[in-house]
């Protein structure tokens, strides 16, 4: 059951975090905090010349909170705006998916690890923190994409 | 003492199972469970005298009301005060927060020009004193009511061994309350709350305790404790949820203007003005909460026919256990008091390399809850630098078989994060 929760994916994200404390030219930052736990992300971004996106993160907590940022980073880092907001679409969903769904592997790469975390409903904060900070820090840096 | 098993055979929950083992539960600092007497009179008030009362003519609001204000007694004489000084609240919570309304309410008046108390008349260049280990429900209501009135906010602070720095001057005659907790939630010390209800009233200042952690736990007098005022909960003792207590001395009850208001707790109303009923009716507005309050008696008494002391020794040597148990484990950390002076039975610790809510979670899988974070004692965590704990809360229906389940629990998510340290030579 645990096993289901910290899958290996997950402890090396935690042990070996990717993108963390990252140098990047800010544009809009956020800092999200779970106030029921105390975890804490700082995210910013950032735009590159060609026009992706620059995401360094700061932050203590939780093995999940931190895996996700790490994750989150990984994924978004280099990719522009427009490619990024399906992959924090389907991470969204994925967390909403108590389990139940397949989650596209070519999208969300080590994210589908999350699946398991979907399952418990204390956990699924801890994943979306840095997700949050994520979107937050796209709006106050307009570097955000419509949906449609 | 008490027999072990014939306790817990009265807590139906304690004989569920939990991800398909027998439920631990060392969360008791959070919230109690209930024994079946407690279930059982809130169930008989409902099927057989339920109605709102001190209202209707009818044979039901009399016994609702004698079962209500029954209650009421019970309830004082668990801890010594008069019938007459028990409010009933929704929560310890509500119950600060009305203390600290009465402040304000009180101020906004007197700006008025309308004549009050001048206990509980505050403004710039008065000050609220509390401590560094408070729950956020004795620290946010004096902040608010700081901001609300220019009043300043001053703190005693803890020592790195999570004890009170009581020295450190803080009440002086600018003082007009001092609100402490009397055993912490988190760090699981027990403060001279006597000592300090002295202090506050050589400089004429009011004085305020949170008893929700020890009223559980240990014998209490609040008389003999020399507040004016103590508030704690129902749900912590075996008690109901929605249900809290403020204690007061009487006159300085009826010199408070009410918090919240309508019907119930009036004397006479007209369609522009209207008085108050006397304490403890004026800050009873509204339908109170009735079987709550059959309930929380009858927790008050399943508690006294055990004996507070015998519960209190019962968890002292459960707590001195824990301590041993825990001191044992490398990469184990205890946070608040390691030996038994003047502590109680909540211990929080945390794990070398492993964020209490990673313990917490790898616990859970083994049927241990337990409580994870700041414990609503964000400023606490602070001071002591660390972002969250992990805490064992036990209590009368705890032995040391829970600790032992608990501290395999601690063990197995050293061992599944990789963190466990080697022996030491």
């Amino acid at each position: 059951m645990s096993e289901d929760l910290y899958q290996e994916i997950i402890l090396d994200h935690y042990k070996n975090p990717r993108g963390k404390e990252l140098n990047v030219t800010s544009r809009g930052q956020s800092h999200q905090v779970n106030p029921t736990c105390g975890d804490e992300v700082t995210v910013d971004v950032g735009l590159n010349a060609d026009g992706t996106l620059q995401v360094a993160y700061t932050g203590q907590g939780c093995s999940i909170s931190q895996a996700s940022a790490s994750v989150m980073s990984e994924l978004i880092n280099g990719k522009t705006p427009d490619q990024a907001a399906p992959i924090q679409a389907a991470f969204m969903e994925l967390m909403r998916s108590k389990g139940q769904s397949e989650p596209d592997e070519e999208l969300l790469e080590d994210g589908v690890a999350f699946i398991g975390v979907s399952k418990f409903p204390a956990r699924i904060k801890c994943a979306l923190i840095s997700w949050m900070a994520l979107a937050d820090s796209q709006i106050k840096a307009q570097l955000t994409t419509e949906m449609r | 003492m008490f027999d072990i098993a014939k306790v817990r055979a009265d807590f139906p929950i304690l004989s569920r199972t939990v991800r398909g083992g027998p439920l631990v539960y060392l969360d008791s600092g959070a919230t109690s469970q209930k024994p079946f007497q407690v279930l059982d009179a809130e169930r008989h008030f409902y099927e057989n005298s339920n109605a709102a009362v001190h209202r209707g003519a009818h044979a039901l609001a009399e016994e609702a009301t004698d079962a209500y204000e029954g209650a009421r007694e019970t309830i004082a004489t668990f801890v010594c005060a008069e019938t007459d000084e028990i409010v009933f609240t929704k929560n310890a919570t509500e119950a600060i927060n009305l203390v600290a309304y009465a402040f304000s309410n009180a101020t906004d008046k007197a700006r008025q020009g309308i004549e009050v108390d001048q206990r509980f008349v505050i403004g710039p260049g008065d000050s609220i004193v509390v401590s560094e280990m408070e729950h956020h429900a004795n620290l946010i209501p004096w902040q608010e009511l700081c901001s609300k009135t220019g009043a300043s906010l001053r703190w005693f602070g803890i020592t790195d061994e999570g004890r009170l720095n009581i020295e450190s001057g803080v009440i002086d005659s600018t003082t007009k309350i001092v609100s402490i907790v009397h055993q912490s939630n988190l760090l699981g010390t027990i403060n001279p709350v006597r000592e300090i209800m002295e202090m506050a009233h050589a400089v004429g200042a009011l004085g305020l305790v949170d008893l929700c952690q020890s009223v559980p736990h240990m014998p209490v007098d609040v008389v003999d404790l020399g507040a004016d005022f103590a508030a704690w909960s129902g749900h912590k003792m075996l008690g109901p949820t929605g249900i809290g207590i403020l204690w007061g001395k009487s006159d300085l009850l009826n010199s408070m203007p009410p918090f919240l208001t309508g019907g119930s707790m009036i004397e006479m109303v007209n369609i522009d003005h209207s008085t108050f009923a006397p304490a403890p009716k004026r800050f009873e507005a509204g339908v109170p909460m009735v079987a709550q309050a059959v309930g929380l008696a009858r927790a008050c008494e399943y508690l006294t026919d055990l004996g507070m002391e015998n519960i209190f020794t019962h968890e002292q040597e459960l707590t001195a256990y824990t301590l041993a148990e825990l001191a044992k484990l490398q990469g184990v950390r205890v946070i608040g008091p390691t030996d038994m002076v003047e502590r109680g039975s909540a211990v929080s610790f945390v794990v070398d390399g492993i964020h209490p809510h990673d313990v917490g979670h790898l616990m859970d899988s083994k049927g241990v809850a337990v409580r994870v974070g700041h414990h609503c004692c964000w400023p606490t965590c602070r001071r002591l630098d660390v972002p969250a704990t992990t805490r064992f809360s036990t209590y009368l229906y705890n032995d040391k078989a829970d600790i032992d389940q608990a501290i395999l629990g601690i063990m197995a998510a050293q061992d599944f994060f990789g963190s466990a340290p080697r022996v030491s030579a």
